[in-house]
């Protein structure tokens, strides 16, 4: 005969309300630790996608995404010749307000040279874009279908692929367009910005400037290795993808990571106090049951399970709700909630642990009811 | 000569100390016999819930000595080491409210006791089934106790307090919520348990429609028994 069973479906309805309102606060931690898994993610969602082995930047800097960095387009035929180099793109990144029909848009714009690395790797819907103008390949995230028009700068494009889950570590969309319209993009001006140039005595400035290259390496070649290589160069630094990653995930998400790996600390002592609190009460709701179960005899371990048991259940079924509302509304979150099966079986541990802790306090509560408060009105 | 299944010996209990110390017994002694049941009166402070407790063995006395079925649980120092086993094994308990669980019908609400005392919850339900058929109450089995008159909870609560078949039944103000017919049949099936197990029923009351009910009626006043009488008429079962 389980009490603690019994005595939840007794008051099932006040139970399974509790349980919803500890679901939403377990949501709320859920969806903290998917954010914060989630903003790691992104930030190395585009290193990853683009699956370089080396990112050559302008010398001291750790661009392109740590820091700026500008170089001259033709360093990729240099970096391309570096041996152990099996194949270098250029690429340009910047971030850009485009205007689609369905409203303003904040993307973060790649440009790259299509056969060449810096471009997606798989294409979910649509195509490749052909080397032609004013082609983009957008993210799902971005919200544009195939064949939408864009307007970025002065120019518009025309949506020829979809790619899925590349975004910057902002958390903004990844498009990709071609190295020379994003090099227009970034670093044309404006007619009559160019006038007031040319009249100030300046030349016609070049647009052939890039942010990065990244390479890939043959299988036998040696990233450090090539790096070392490459910095012999006084004008080019470079980073191995597990230096740009530690890059990406130490410096540039840091503060975002700690602030929401805080904020996830805090949320779980409150779940912590709200949970013991809960357990508290529905331990002292059964003052004179429990007295009298000890009255006639029974022995502290029926006591000990009758709360553990009705914890642990309320924090599992609180968990369990948690999960499932969290993994239902996620995908309107507008960042990444990255919650794999790891994250809950450690998020369920913890609620675990912290249910069992929680009734601690009740359980020695408990205990220490006397069986004399059974007597007696 | 039958040995007492309650002997309460010289039995005193303080509360609280220095000037605010409160004698709640002072040199209580008595016995119930097998077959015997007996009644505990008095006005409010004058012991009968010490005394109950002390018997019941979840209150220590500071001196004195008490027996149950013949066994020292309690003598100068001495105690039996698990109270909590005793109280499951010999003592029944009946209580002024029923003190049924709130989330348990009928017949769980006496296998629990009876699973209590390590039988399997089949043999528990079973038995629990014949008892609250001995008591009239089988057809109402499957009620929880809030669906039960208040008559009927308390013979649900007379089955539990007989589960485990005790020589002693302890009950505190078993008729305070009844009406004086219900509280005469709960009496009276008192008596007939009494009977039919030989066991030893005390009962604290305030209530004087009971009063002929029982075999001795033990008055207290201020920790000290007052007067024992026998009732001069009793109905029996």
């Amino acid at each position: 005969m389980n009490l603690a069973l019994a005595d939840i479906r007794h008051k099932l309805g006040r139970f399974l309300l509790t349980c919803v309102g500890l679901g939403l606060l377990m949501a709320v931690a859920l969806a903290m630790v998917g954010i914060y898994q989630g903003v790691v993610a992104e930030a190395l969602a585009l290193s990853r996608s683009l699956k370089a082995d080396l990112w050559v930047v302008e010398a001291g800097t750790n661009g392109p995404f740590a820091e700026a960095s500008r170089m001259p387009g033709d360093v990729r035929e240099i970096v391309a010749r570096v041996p152990g180099v099996a194949a270098a793109g250029s690429i340009t990144l910047q971030t850009v307000e485009a205007k689609a029909s369905t409203g303003i848009r904040r993307v973060q714009v790649i440009g790259f040279e299509p056969g060449r690395p810096g471009g997606p790797v798989e294409i979910v819907q649509g195509q490749a874009l052909s080397g032609a103008r004013f082609e983009l390949i957008a993210d799902m995230r971005a919200d544009l279908h195939l064949g939408a028009v864009v307007e970025m700068g002065r120019d518009r494009y025309r949506v020829v692929g979809l790619t899925r889950g590349l975004v910057a570590s902002s958390g903004d969309p990844l498009v990709f367009i071609t190295l020379r319209d994003s090099q227009l993009l970034q670093f044309k001006l404006a007619p009559t910005a160019a006038r007031r140039s040319l009249a100030a005595g300046a030349a016609g400035a070049s647009t052939d400037t890039i942010n990065a290259v990244v390479a890939r390496l043959s299988p036998s070649a040696s990233p450090d290795v090539v790096a070392g290589s490459i910095r012999r160069w006084k004008h080019l630094s470079a980073l191995t993808d597990a230096e740009q990653s530690d890059l990406l995930t130490r410096s540039v998400v840091n503060r975002a990571r700690v602030q929401l790996g805080m904020f996830t600390v805090v949320l779980l002592f409150v779940s912590a106090v709200i949970i013991a609190l809960i357990i508290y009460t529905m331990t002292m709701d059964k003052l004179k049951e429990i007295a009298t179960l000890k009255l006639i005899g029974a022995p502290d371990s029926r006591i000990v399970g009758l709360v553990l048991q009705q914890a642990l259940l309320l924090g599992s079924v609180g968990f369990v709700s948690g999960l499932a509302i969290i993994l239902s509304v996620r995908r309107f979150f507008p960042r990444t909630v990255d919650l794999g099966p790891v994250e809950v079986a450690i998020m369920g541990l913890i609620i675990g642990v912290i249910c069992i802790l929680g009734s601690l306090i009740s359980i020695r509560a408990a205990l220490r009811i006397d069986p004399q408060k059974a007597l007696g009105g | 000569m039958n040995v007492p299944m309650v002997d309460v010996v010289d039995v005193s209990k303080c509360f609280g100390g220095g000037d605010n110390q409160v004698k709640a017994l002072d040199g209580v002694s008595m016995a119930v016999t097998p077959g015997e049941v007996v009644g505990i009166r008095g006005p409010s402070g004058s012991g009968k819930s010490t005394l109950l407790n002390v018997v019941a063995c979840i209150a220590e006395p500071d001196s004195g000595r008490l027996s149950l079925a013949g066994e020292t649980i309690w003598d100068a120092g001495y105690r039996v080491r698990d109270l909590r086993q005793l109280r499951r094994e010999r003592i029944g308990f009946i209580f002024q409210f029923h003190n049924l669980l709130p989330f348990l019908d009928a017949t769980d609400n006496v296998a629990l006791a009876i699973t209590l005392a390590g039988r399997d919850i089949r043999v528990a339900r079973e038995k629990a089934r014949n008892l609250l058929s001995y008591l009239q109450v089988d057809r109402r089995a499957t009620a929880m106790p809030s669906e039960l008159s208040g008559g009927e909870a308390q013979r649900v609560a007379i089955a539990r307090a007989l589960a485990n078949e005790p020589r002693i039944i302890l009950a505190d103000e078993p008729t305070a919520a009844l009406d004086s017919e219900r509280a005469r049949v709960v009496m009276d099936l008192l008596r007939q348990v009494a009977i039919e197990q030989s066991a030893a029923v005390l009962v604290v009351t305030h209530d004087e429609k009971i009063f002929d009910r029982f075999d001795r009626m033990i008055s207290l006043r201020d920790g000290r028994i007052e007067s024992t009488t026998r009732p001069t008429e009793r109905v029996t079962a």
